[in-house]
């Protein structure tokens, strides 16, 4: 190639300006590919309230129900267990829920709008396994420590029966309450908050 | 005449393709040292297994349907009604196995010759690029069968990236495409399993072998083979690859094969590491399975992440597991590669390493109960002890003179008289305590204690001599 005569500087000028311009390009083309990948419009849509009647369940009873393809629990706790989870505040890691996930009607001790109806989002916050529901006190796999609650299989994370999660356990924050609200006494709807909130 | 066609065609192809030269560059005369052992062999059966997944995969595609309410059927149908379906989906899911087998092999294998080490740098990214890409294609294939294990495994994983600081959540639901794992994850998965990953895979197979023929293999004396040459610029201590190591490499495939069929065949689900029974139920996003655990090649690297109880500060953990295997060939410091002549601190510090992986890998099947997490915390800072005080300890070890030349291998039947020598001594003297009845049986050959410790004590201090 003969370089003789040539205005280097427009040379380099021109490969850089067009770099630069191709660079934008593939920029603003990557934009569709990379955005079909977010929840589509009918995923979007699917996150519809769902409503579960309540009126048949016994107490100490755990339901499970879809909400956005995650699991819901709805507890029925019984007296004795709204006494223990009182006593439980030392060993717990958020005990007033100042850093967990929660409707305003549900940041309160017990976690819920009605005490006894215990609503909560059923996937560890750690790396979002569904705990399981062990009411029982002492069994013998979790020791003399577990006073009952929600014990995550894949990492060994503790959350009470309010979905708090205890001290020295991997998953940092409580279980996340979605925003629900009564439509009767025995009718919940999931998915919306009450409405003095949502005003 | 005819003949004479045939070699007209031949020209007018080779005029038009460079076919004799490529042959030549990489086979014919590539020049690979005449040392080679027995973990040489993984490099070749790694792009074995490769073949096989991919062939298997392209048939395993005709009757898999990547959607939430079919896969799991679509599996079974081919497990049950899709002629040698079986056969063709087990060779997949114990290829996949073996190709982590293999492929742990072979990086071992660069950990005890150095093979990492300078010219090779740029050989040894690529083939951690490989891994990883490796790992990705394993994980995102394990999704699609759809099951329990499938579907909390990949609910896990993809979890894994919402510990990320400020963009953590909106990345893990960009990867998942829902709020939780669905339909639309499957699908994309799908995509990326059988299009995008592997393509990354044949390429950075290309590139790694490209690497490789440029700087010239590694051996087990860790020496250059290019340094001694002879008059025609051949190395005098290489061979040809072909014919010399095709055919070496074609009694390992053979062995290979051996133990392949013998698990497709008689032992597909290896009790329960290569197939996990909890996949045998259907994805049910509304449980979790009691115990939860990822396939066994990922064991070492999950339970590190388990170790540490932190969600960030473990996902860091884990994914530095990795990233410190690249920085290898800067961390180690000794001006020697192969184990041969490597003072005993990295004997040491290697051994060590192999047991904290294996047990990090077993702890990672077994559920968390807190002295495990213990034992896992242990093991967690000797993997990364390894790595991160190698600087140091590869600095101050007495390596011993490396030779200008390849040292030879004493072959099979030059030993066999030692051995000989040793079968005797274990069983000198046993005629005498034979009782008569026994004479003509199993019996009449009675083991020699003494000399069965001898030997004992001699091997064991042959181990230890070798490790100083």
């Amino acid at each position: 190639m003969n370089n003789e005569g040539v205005d280097q500087s427009k040379r380099q000028f021109l490969t850089t300006a067009l770099t630069v311009v191709g660079a934008v390009g593939t920029g603003y083309l990557a934009v569709p590919f990379l955005a079909q990948m977010q929840p589509s419009a009918k995923t979007m849509a699917a996150g519809a309230p769902v409503e579960v009647d309540i009126s048949k369940m016994e107490p100490g009873q755990l339901i499970r129900v879809a909400w956005r393809g995650k699991p819901v629990w709805i507890l029925n706790r019984t007296p004795q267990v709204l006494d223990t989870l009182i006593t439980l505040d030392d060993e717990l890691r958020d005990p007033l829920s100042l850093e967990s996930i929660q409707p305003d009607s549900s940041k309160n001790p017990a976690r819920s709008i009605k005490p006894e109806v215990f609503v909560a989002v059923g996937l560890c916050t750690h790396l979002g396994c569904s705990p399981t529901f062990r009411p029982e006190i002492a069994p013998n796999d979790l020791g003399d420590k577990w006073k009952g609650g929600f014990f995550c299989p894949c990492h060994g994370s503790w959350f009470d029966l309010a979905g708090r999660v205890y001290r020295g356990v991997p998953a940092p924050t409580n279980l996340e309450i979605p925003p629900y609200r009564y439509i009767t006494d025995t009718q919940l709807i999931i998915g919306e908050a009450p409405e003095e909130e949502s005003v | 005449m005819k003949r004479n066609r045939v070699t007209e065609c031949n020209d007018w192809f080779l005029e038009r393709f460079p076919l004799t030269k490529l042959w030549n560059e990489h086979m014919a005369h590539y020049y690979a040292p005449k040392n080679f052992n027995f973990w040489y062999f993984f490099g070749s059966l790694a792009l074995l297994v490769l073949v096989n997944q991919i062939l298997t995969g392209i048939f395993l595609t005709m009757n898999y349907k990547p959607d939430a309410k079919l896969a799991f059927d679509s599996v079974e149908y081919i497990m049950r009604d899709v002629n040698w379906g079986w056969l063709i989906r087990y060779m997949h899911s114990t290829g996949s196995s073996a190709f982590f087998i293999v492929v742990y092999l072979h990086m071992f294998r660069g950990l005890l010759y150095g093979s990492f080490k300078h010219p090779r740098e740029l050989v040894w990214i690529f083939g951690m690029l490989l891994f990883v890409a490796l790992m990705a294609e394993a994980f995102m294939g394990y999704l699609l069968p759809w099951g329990q294990m499938s579907y909390w495994g990949a609910q896990v994983i993809i979890s894994l990236f919402s510990a990320i600081p400020v963009i953590g959540d909106d990345l893990s639901l960009w990867l998942r495409g829902d709020y939780v794992v669905s339909d639309a994850t499957l699908n994309r998965f799908f995509a990326f399993h059988v299009i995008a990953v592997p393509l990354a895979l044949v390429m950075l197979v290309f590139l790694h072998i490209v690497a490789l023929h440029e700087v010239g293999s590694n051996n087990p004396d860790g020496i250059e083979i290019k340094d001694s040459k002879d008059p025609w610029g051949h190395p005098v201590d290489g061979i040809p690859f072909h014919p010399y190591y095709t055919v070496k490499d074609l009694v390992g495939v053979g062995v290979f094969m051996l133990f392949f069929a013998t698990v497709i065949f008689y032992i597909p689900e290896m009790g329960g590491y290569f197939l996990e029974p909890a996949n045998f139920i259907p994805a049910d996003p509304m449980k979790t399975p009691e115990h939860i655990a990822p396939v066994w090649y990922f064991t070492p690297f999950y339970a590190i992440l388990r170790a540490i109880p932190d969600k960030f500060a473990g996902v860091i953990g884990m994914g530095g597991a990795i990233v410190v295997l690249f920085l290898l060939p800067w961390l180690d410091r000794s001006p020697v590669k192969s184990i041969r002549y490597r003072g005993g601190i990295y004997k040491k510090a290697l051994m060590l390493f192999v047991i904290s992986f294996i047990a990090l890998g077993y702890l990672g099947t077994q559920p968390a109960t807190p002295t495990a997490t213990i034992v896992a915390r242990f093991f967690t800072a000797i993997y990364f002890g390894f790595f991160l005080l190698m600087p140091l300890y590869t600095r101050w070890e007495k390596t011993k003179p490396v030779p200008k030349r390849l040292t030879t291998i004493h072959s099979l039947e030059e030993q066999l008289p030692a051995l000989i020598e040793e079968i005797t001594q274990i069983k000198h003297g046993s005629t005498e305590i034979g009782h008569s009845a026994f004479k003509s049986s199993f019996f009449a050959i009675r083991p020699n204690p003494k000399g069965i410790r001898n030997l004992l004590s001699r091997l064991a201090k042959n181990a230890k001599g070798s490790l100083d």
